[in-house]
């Protein structure tokens, strides 16, 4: 009886660890066909975000959402220059970070590394604080208005838990989203980014397959041909938590000091008393 | 296809899709491959990545364009100025494959000396009649030397029906007089040269809009990957083919790839994409009015066709494999009539319908404009919105007394009678209009042929919903209630319809996958269907293995000849295979490919005449000595056992008159035509003429467009006057990834719909200037048939041309969207006319003109979008625990 009573306390074994997997999206690969997109919204039977018109080129979704979980961003880029006569099109996702801030700030738990290393939203836990949202460089997470909870890219759990691979990268025809085992994925990427070196295309570069500044390896990382703003990336995502130190200090110098410049006001209102009285 | 057929034998693709990542160069023209065919396009994506050069040339700079290694912007409508200046330039360099063109090709063939080129007549071929507008009805100018002229027929010109022989490019004699040393001045090869003399690269920067130095880097380029070691493929499109000119334009490509010997070897070919996902199988079992299935010409009234045995006699082709056509058209009576069907009753020839008239769409349409067809059955059609000149479609559709849609949602060509840019008074529309629901693909089963006449099977994964049933159902339905209301009838012309075989029920209850029986009454058996194609011996009914099997005594019956060999025996449907073959990207058992599961047709080209492969690297098809047949990685389209030095003896017919280097085996002399003595209307070679409306006068005759092209009489139809001043822009229409046609299968699919929400026309920052349109305002573009607004999309993607030492400016409409759906906007077809090519009435919406301003339509009517259906339909997914849900499900 005390044994059945006790259980209810005990934490179930987590399911076994995995090979770490992620995405790895490669950009010259990337005909903007949207399939991401239509596929990643009828897995996950996310309804659309509207109708709405933008003018920005073929991009009409304008941004990751919470209904929203893969977005094509296409840039125009004609007798400009350097890079005359391109249309860039890239495929953005949760870039699902070694070191995530949405993790890091999530106050109840919701949010967590599973067991292949990617960072989950459990929704039966998730309070719809919004830390996340804020915590996030990428503005990837959202809250859905109907729910108030926080929504983004599961790396497709379900089928990964049934050894299928997310619906995306299924359903992408020129395998411009890759997915698989993140060791794996590095290793082709670097290998990708030296033939297209070796082609004469110097500008591809990889972002976020290592750590940069004070942020961690993306699991969801990029091949790019221009700089990360140019594809609304930031060129420096902001960590918060690499600030958490001095940010304490800042506070806990800035209170003392408020508190003695407190002091100091009132003694001296104390003393103008004294001398006008 | 004739554009295709004409020059090599068949009308379809020569090539398979996944062996575009063998070619060293890729022209794609006329097709914006990534985004109206995205899958295939990952293997012309896998040839850049193994180093070949894509080259995309096309009025509009699309997401293809963003793929290539080059772009080149050329003017709507100049392809064959293009093409023409490709061959101008392989001839003058002399870059042509000297062994493959003499070998395989009609190169060396004498022409007629009565023949007169467009450079004497200024852009006519001889024998042009102005008064009837047509050239003389034999073509004799255009045929070969000493070629039998006997004209077979009295089939009077202005009727649109051409012989079977014609169609086919017949000629009489298998081996005509030839010149091998190319020295005759009358020898094909020698005409070519100076037909194509006055396409030089200044006259093509003239005519097409880019630059020299544009024109001459693609040919260097195609030049350069064709050859012994190398091999370019071409890729096309409804860009090509929706031109007045449009089966020209594909045999200037057909004549391009046959002089750099391209055909028939890996990494080459002509890649034909196809607009619909079953339209291959569409034309092979046809809707079209002139055939029957398997290219088996229709029984035509003004012919000589009043018996079989006149039929068979008439449209016999004595060479090559059309010789056995006999054999097909008795079997396809037999799977047709059945035990009807006897040798006394000519096999029921009698019960076919004869055709006095062109009954191809277009006319067909304009006659119902004119109230002269009163009922209309739609199948997944939607003319109201996607045909040209959509709005005298849909006056056509209000002048029906019933029509029958059978589609998912109630598209344009179902709401015509109460909605559309007209505004019509349901109270006047006098057509009574039937919509009847219609199953998606995975709810019946059945094949889809695709572009490389590929036929795959998809079974049934579950039963439609409420009442709507398969195309399947309702045909086979409809032809049971047939029977029976004329049943007893002794009316000669009703006999056909008795006698029809008409049982593909289920033997056995239909299971679905899950193990639960249907819960559809009478549903046909899409497999006895596939049964009856593929032809089986009448007295035992075993299926035959192949159209080998086929006889002309009644002995067989076969429903389509091509498609026989798909089922060979008892259990084994082999579109349903879907085994992987490693190593061979031919993937022999996944799915069936007419004919007998060849993949690459003239493959036997892949081999030099003595039957060894070209080179290694370009291997395919050879001959193999020691076993004595031919022998790679594909089916051989030929004879398994002719030895290449084989050579027919004299007076021979059927396959024996074609030798053993003749990789053409439909052609009756067996070789590739760059000159066509006989299969296209309106001449043996290529030549450039304007769009019916251009802005642009013809650079290089005084023939301004096509002598031939078909035109429409209507007040409904105008077309601008030449040159006219009022419509100076050339307009192209487009297609983006996001839709499908105009739109009947992806305006009411709010995941599609967010992706491309609203109508929008795109144009240059230039002209933008000069109208004084601004980026993401309201714009308008109109000429003599319609108008229509929609976004403005200014865009660097477009770009001013210099035409003959002007500027012209371009714009590209995308066709997808009307007036039914959950996005709504102005209609691109209204805009194009009802003006056809000549061989197969394509319609010409790729170019034509019009003017563009700021603002909106006067009539500010518009009809309201649908609501946005409930999508997800937030049904939770059954059998399934809370925590396995969608994630989309807890929003």
């Amino acid at each position: 009886m005390i044994d059945v009573l006790l259980s209810a306390f005990e934490r179930p074994a987590p399911p076994a660890a995995q090979p770490e997997t992620g995405f790895f999206t490669d950009t010259t690969l990337c005909i903007g066909c949207k399939a991401c997109e239509v596929a990643c919204k009828q897995w996950n039977q996310l309804p659309a975000d509207g109708f709405h018109w933008t003018g920005n080129s073929y991009d009409n979704t304008s941004m990751l959402s919470d209904t929203s979980w893969r977005h094509v961003a296409f840039v125009e880029q004609f007798d400009s220059g350097a890079h005359a006569n391109r249309w860039l099109m890239m495929s953005d996702v949760c870039k699902h970070c070694a070191q995530a801030p949405c993790e890091e700030a999530c106050p109840t738990g919701s949010i967590l590394y599973n067991e292949f290393g990617n960072v989950y939203v459990q929704q039966d836990i998730c309070n719809g604080c919004g830390y996340c949202v804020a915590a996030c460089p990428f503005g990837v997470l959202d809250r859905n208005r109907s729910d108030g909870r926080a929504h983004k890219c599961t790396l497709c759990y379900d089928r990964q838990k049934d050894g299928m691979q997310p619906a995306c990268a299924k359903a992408c025809p020129t395998a411009s989203i890759q997915f698989g085992p993140i060791e794996e994925l590095r290793e082709r990427a670097k290998a990708r980014v030296e033939q297209l070196h070796a082609r004469g295309e110097g500008d591809a570069y990889l972002y976020g397959a290592e750590p940069a500044g004070e942020y961690s390896a993306l699991n969801s990382f990029f091949l790019l041909k221009d700089q990360p703003s140019v594809y609304n990336l930031p060129d420096a995502p902001r960590r918060p938590s690499a600030h958490l130190k001095t940010n304490y200090l800042v506070s806990f110098a800035t209170a003392i000091g408020l508190a003695v410049a407190s002091a100091m006001l009132l003694a001296a209102g104390d003393r103008s008393d004294a001398d006008g009285g | 296809m004739p554009g295709l057929g004409t020059s090599f034998g068949r009308g379809a693709a020569t090539g398979y899709q996944q062996d575009l990542q063998n070619s060293d160069c890729i022209l794609i023209m006329g097709s914006n491959m990534a985004e109206a065919h995205p899958v295939g396009f990952r293997f012309p994506i896998k040839a850049r990545e193994r180093g070949a050069k894509l080259i995309h040339v096309d009025p509009h700079f699309t997401r293809t364009s963003a793929m290539c290694s080059q772009y080149v912007p050329i003017r709507a409508g100049s392809d064959i100025a293009f093409l023409g200046g490709l061959i101008n330039y392989v001839l003058e360099n002399e870059r042509w494959f000297r062994e493959y063109v003499l070998a395989y090709t009609n190169a060396a063939t004498l022409v007629s000396d009565q023949f007169v080129d467009t450079d004497e007549l200024d852009g006519l071929f001889g024998g042009f009649d102005a008064a009837k507008r047509d050239y003389d009805p034999e073509r004799k100018g255009w045929h070969y030397q000493d070629e039998p002229s006997t004209p077979k027929t009295q089939t009077p010109p202005e009727i649109k029906v051409e012989s079977f022989s014609e169609r086919l490019g017949f000629i009489q004699n298998p081996q005509p007089p030839s010149d091998p040393s190319l020295a005759d001045p009358r020898c094909v090869m020698n005409i070519l040269r100076s037909h194509y003399k006055r396409y030089t690269p200044e006259m093509v920067a003239s005519i097409c809009g880019c630059t020299q130095q544009e024109f001459l880097e693609v040919a260097e380029a195609v030049c350069q990957n064709s050859g012994r070691e190398r091999t370019t493929a071409i890729v096309y499109a409804v860009g090509w083919t929706q031109h007045s000119t449009g089966v020209q334009i594909i045999r200037a490509a057909g004549i391009l790839q046959l002089l750099l010997g391209n055909m028939g070897r890996p990494g080459g070919g002509i890649m034909a994409m196809r607009g619909h996902a079953s339209i291959q199988g569409s034309t092979d079992v046809p809707t079209l009015y002139d055939l029957l299935p398997g290219y088996i010409p229709q029984p035509a009234a003004i012919r000589n066709h009043n018996s079989l045995r006149e039929y068979l006699e008439q449209e016999q082709v004595p060479h090559g494999y059309w010789a056995n056509f006999h054999k097909f058209m008795v079997s396809l009576l037999k799977a047709w009539y059945g035990t009807a069907a006897t040798a006394e009753n000519e096999w029921g020839y009698q019960w076919v319908p004869r055709i006095d008239d062109n009954y191809s769409q277009l006319p067909t349409f304009m006659r119902m404009a004119d109230g002269k067809v009163k009922g209309l059955f739609l199948f997944g059609q939607n003319p109201a919105g996607g045909a040209p000149n959509a709005g005298i479609n849909r006056k056509a559709l209000r002048n029906l007394d019933w029509l029958v849609v059978r589609d998912w949602f109630e598209i344009e060509s179902a709401c015509f009678w109460y909605k559309g840019p007209e505004h019509p008074d349901p109270g006047t529309v006098k057509t009574e209009v039937f919509f009847i629901p219609a199953a998606a693909s995975s709810e019946k089963q059945g094949s889809f042929t695709n572009t490389q006449r590929l036929l795959q099977w998809h079974d049934k994964a579950i039963d439609p919903p409420q009442d709507c049933r398969s195309d399947l159902w309702f045909v086979y339905h409809l032809g049971k209630r047939l029977k029976q209301l004329y049943a007893g009838s002794k009316e000669l012309r009703d006999q056909g319809l008795l006698n029809l075989t008409w049982n593909y029920e289920y033997r056995q209850p239909e299971i679905l996958p899950g193990g639960a029986r249907s819960r559809i009454h009478g549903e046909p058996d899409a497999e006895r269907v596939l049964r009856e194609i593929n032809g089986y011996t009448v007295a035992d009914g075993k299926l035959v293995s192949g159209f080998s099997d086929l006889k002309e005594d009644g002995s067989t019956a076969c429903g389509c000849w091509i498609y026989s060999g798909v089922f060979p025996e008892e259990g084994r449907n082999r579109a349903r295979q879907r085994k992987r073959t490693p190593g061979n990207l031919t993937e022999p058992e996944w799915g069936f490919a007419w004919p007998h599961n060849r993949r690459m047709l003239y493959n036997r080209a892949s081999a030099d005449p003595e039957g060894n492969p070209w080179s290694d690297r370009k291997k395919y098809i050879w001959w193999d000595e020691k076993l004595r047949k031919w022998t790679g990685l594909d089916e051989p389209d030929f004879e398994p056992d002719k030895p290449p030095s084989y050579r027919p003896p004299p007076g021979s017919t059927g396959m024996a008159s074609i030798a053993g280097d003749s990789p053409f085996i439909m052609k009756p002399d067996g070789k590739g035509w760059l000159y066509a003595p006989a299969g296209t209307k309106d001449g043996p070679l290529p030549t450039h003429y304007e769009p019916v409306e251009s802005p642009v006068r013809n650079l290089l005759y005084s023939q301004q467009e096509n002598p031939m092209v078909e035109r429409y009489g209507d007040l409904m139809n105008p077309i601008a006057d030449l040159l006219d001043p009022r419509y100076p822009v050339v307009a192209t229409t487009a297609r983006l990834t996001e839709h499908y046609l105009s739109g009947p299968m992806s305006r009411f699919n709010s995941w599609l719909n967010e992706l491309q929400p609203e109508m929008f026309i795109e144009l240059s920052p230039e002209l933008a200037a000069e109208r004084n349109i601004q980026h993401g305002s309201w714009m308008v573009a109109w000429n003599c048939r319609a108008a229509i607004e929609g976004k403005a999309m200014v865009t660097r993607r477009l770009r001013p041309l210099t035409v003959d030492g002007r500027t012209l400016h371009q714009i590209a409409i995308p066709f997808h969207w009307g007036f039914a759906g959950e996005t709504v906007g102005s209609i691109a077809n209204d805009l194009t006319s009802v003006v056809a090519d000549p061989n197969v009435s394509m319609h010409e919406a790729k170019a034509f003109t019009c003017e563009v301003r700021a603002g909106r339509l006067e009539d500010t009517r518009t009809d309201p979008p649908l609501p946005m259906a409930a999508w997800p339909t937030r049904e939770r997914a059954p059998d399934t625990p809370d925590s396995n849900q969608p994630e989309g499900q807890v929003l």
